[in-house]
């Protein structure tokens, strides 16, 4: 697939991606609402600029890898991938219904182009861990990325993957650990503090970067960097605002694991639409 | 006999398969001695992954590489890998359908001194639960080889459930082994026993102790324990009327609950289970705690004379019963007072069941059919209040013509002739 290289066109697409995901989610009538918008911009930035794969093509053995880890943030695949062309948008509207291709987590045998079935947290690394170690075994030029949630490194197998990444020295895996500080019970640091999560990565020999998750400019910037690191795996702590850019869902962990109800996700379209124009009048360039 | 583990077999299988496979990979926790995976190891370093002690992440690695075209063999004790890292297994494994080979090596209460936490008794049953899983319990090193072999040929993931005791080697290189076909080592009539592993041999010895008694029985080396050899065991336990069934495991859940599960719904005969009867394992040498737990052919062997005697007292009962029946009717075959004669239309006397057969067969229906009207049936009164027997005059009721009536009688009085001396 071409690249996009164009900030402010990779910014009008999460914005788009950010309504598909209000849309699927009233439709739908559950699921998770914070954490899918709070990752628009870089599941924009990977299938849209970084990403080696062929929408049309979704089996090219020669493709990069996306693993999402933790599965239950799926409307922002489900979204970018259908604005990639992997299949139509219409379909983004039967997220969670009967006979649907869009499981409620995602399943690697519904839907072509999904790399594994995830949901439960805290395995996704490893899974990544294992495709970079093949990669290897067969050199293989392709790049492994993974998707983590802050939540998910409460769990011991996070830990266990991370070490053995660290041994093998995977510089052909690139984490992107979405730092939104919130899970179901609350704050992250309340139900089991992380921090130093920089410090903690560093330790496990892992090369860390750290930036503001939806300035596209960096996204782009660190992993397109992530691919010149030769004697580390490579984490991107993003740090993210869940819920970005619908006022009320921003930053409240309530927002976690719920939908918008008709008047809410109305209410959020509109919001979303206030900053696509100001997208296009250009208020915003570069960030 | 020849001893030899089962992961003495899988190591060697492993070694067949490196040189033959070269998308076999193996990847174990910090057990790769015990498991018998060193081997492979020291061949092939390039294609065997150390993880520690992280069976969480052995699975999920695994996946992952599984996921780019790998064959991985993941090898730790059974209580740790599947009883650890079972959602993983389920989830990334199974459910995401990628053909991980599990390996649980120090299955059974014969693990011995080490004691209860690494005796897993339960993993059968946990791998049995998913679905598309293949779960496979050789009986020796020979049929452990085999089985790791024709593991890696699985298009879907497998458990391979391993001894760490030796164990008399019982196959022979000439014999099959084919995944999902089970094989019948003895033939006989009185009780079909279904075993596995390490109770496989103990069938044998059972089979042989019970011969010397004129019990002759079937023993089936059921190795597959997911998918079931379906029609071996239904037919053998059909063939036999009785089933035993024998395993180094829990009875909940292992291959005695599979078999119980296939018989009740095609094929219900009495079952007996050999298997760990809910409770924990302890320490002790591995004999010890086979006798211990009740894992002998001694066992086994009770348990099948247990299931004949009560078919034989059964069959005896039924028979009696049978008699005691015929006995009651005799009456059916003796005439009354010549006052409780029936007397039809056309004026004829009908003395006892056997004449009014003889009558029915003359009779024209003109008459039938003044003693027989939707509303009445004057034969079957006649049966009730005279001869008491209430079975053949619903019958005769029911009978709807004239030589279905007929019919029925002649049933009852063949049946009669035949119990009667």
């Amino acid at each position: 697939m071409r690249k996009v290289t164009d900030v402010k066109k990779l910014q009008l697409l999460a914005n788009t991606v950010r309504q598909d995901i209000i849309r699927m989610l009233v439709a739908a009538g559950s699921g998770h609402s914070a954490g899918p918008l709070g990752m628009a911009d870089i599941f924009v930035a990977l299938y849209f600029h970084v990403l080696h794969h062929k929408p049309n093509e979704p089996d090219w053995p020669d493709r990069d890898r996306l693993v999402l880890s933790n599965g239950h943030i799926c409307p922002v695949l489900y979204a970018t991938m259908a604005e990639a062309g992997y299949f139509p948008a219409e379909e983004l509207l039967t997220l969670r219904q009967f006979g649907s291709r869009l499981q409620g987590h995602p399943h690697r045998l519904a839907l072509p182009g999904l790399e594994t079935t995830s949901g439960p947290l805290g395995s996704g690394l490893s899974q990544a861990v294992g495709m970079a170690l093949a990669a290897k075994m067969n050199n293989k030029k392709i790049r492994i990325y993974c998707i983590t949630s802050d939540g998910e490194h409460d769990a011991g197998n996070t830990w266990e993957a991370l070490m053995l990444a660290g041994k093998h020295k995977l510089n052909n895996l690139c984490v992107i650990m979405d730092r939104n500080n919130i899970q179901i019970d609350g704050y992250t640091e309340d139900i089991i503090p992380l921090e130093p999560l920089r410090a903690k990565y560093e330790a496990f020999n892992w090369h860390v970067l750290e930036l503001d998750g939806h300035n596209m400019r960096h996204i782009i910037d660190a992993l397109d960097e992530a691919k010149g690191i030769y004697e580390k795996p490579t984490v991107i702590i993003a740090h993210t605002v869940p819920g970005k850019d619908v006022s009320f869902m921003e930053n409240d962990y309530q927002w976690h694991g719920k939908p918008p109800t008709p008047e809410q996700a109305s209410i959020a379209l509109t919001e979303l639409n206030a900053v696509k124009k100001s997208l296009t009048r250009g208020d915003l360039s570069g960030k | 006999m020849k001893l030899a583990a089962t992961r003495d077999g899988f190591g060697e299988g492993l070694v067949i398969l490196g040189d033959k496979n070269p998308h076999v990979v193996v990847l174990c926790a910090d057990l790769t001695e015990s498991t018998r995976a060193d081997a492979f190891r020291k061949k092939f370093p390039n294609r065997f992954v150390e993880v520690g002690v992280a069976e969480q992440n052995l699975a999920g690695v695994a996946s992952g590489m599984a996921a780019m075209g790998k064959i991985p063999f993941i090898c730790s004790y059974a209580t740790f890998s599947p009883g650890r890292n079972w959602e993983q297994i389920r989830t990334t494994i199974a459910y995401n359908q990628q053909p991980v080979k599990i390996v649980g090596a120090h299955a059974g209460i014969s693990v011995g001194p080490d004691g209860a936490t690494h005796q897993a008794l339960e993993d059968v049953a946990l791998m049995r639960v998913l679905p598309g899983m293949t779960v496979i319990v050789p009986c020796d090193a020979i049929e452990a080889r085999k089985a790791t072999v024709a593991a890696a040929s699985i298009n879907g993931p497998v458990y391979l459930r391993l001894g760490r005791e030796k164990l008399p080697v019982i196959t022979k290189e000439s014999d099959v082994f084919t995944a999902g076909t089970a094989n019948v080592l003895r033939r006989g009539d009185a009780c079909a026993i279904v075993a596995c592993g390490s109770l496989v041999h103990e069938a044998l010895l059972a089979a042989d102790v019970l011969k010397k008694e004129d019990i002759s029985v079937t023993v089936i080396n059921s190795h597959t324990i997911k998918p079931l050899d379906r029609k071996t065991i239904t037919e053998s336990a059909r063939a036999c009327g009785t089933v035993v069934v024998a395993e180094e495991h829990q009875i909940a859940g292992g291959l005695g609950g599979a078999v119980a599960e296939l018989l009740s719904a095609f094929c219900p005969v009495p079952v007996r289970f050999i298997g760990i009867k809910d409770r924990f394992g302890e320490s002790g040498t591995a004999n010890e705690l086979m006798r211990a737990f009740g894992l002998t052919h001694k066992e086994i062997a009770d348990a099948v004379r247990g299931l004949v005697r009560k078919q034989e007292m059964k069959c005896k009962e039924l028979h009696e019963a049978e008699t005691a029946l015929a006995y009651n009717r005799k009456k059916l075959l003796e005439a009354p007072k010549p006052e409780l004669y029936f007397r039809t239309r056309s004026g004829e006397s009908i003395r006892n069941i056997p004449h009014l057969k003889q009558a029915l067969k003359k009779m024209s229906d003109d008459v039938y059919s003044h003693h027989v009207t939707e509303h009445k049936n004057d034969f079957a009164m006649w049966i009730r209040d005279v001869f008491g027997d209430h079975a053949l005059a619903d019958a005769i009721q029911h009978a709807r013509s004239k030589s279905n009536a007929e019919k029925e009688i002649a049933k009852v009085l063949r049946e009669l002739y035949l119990k009667l001396p």
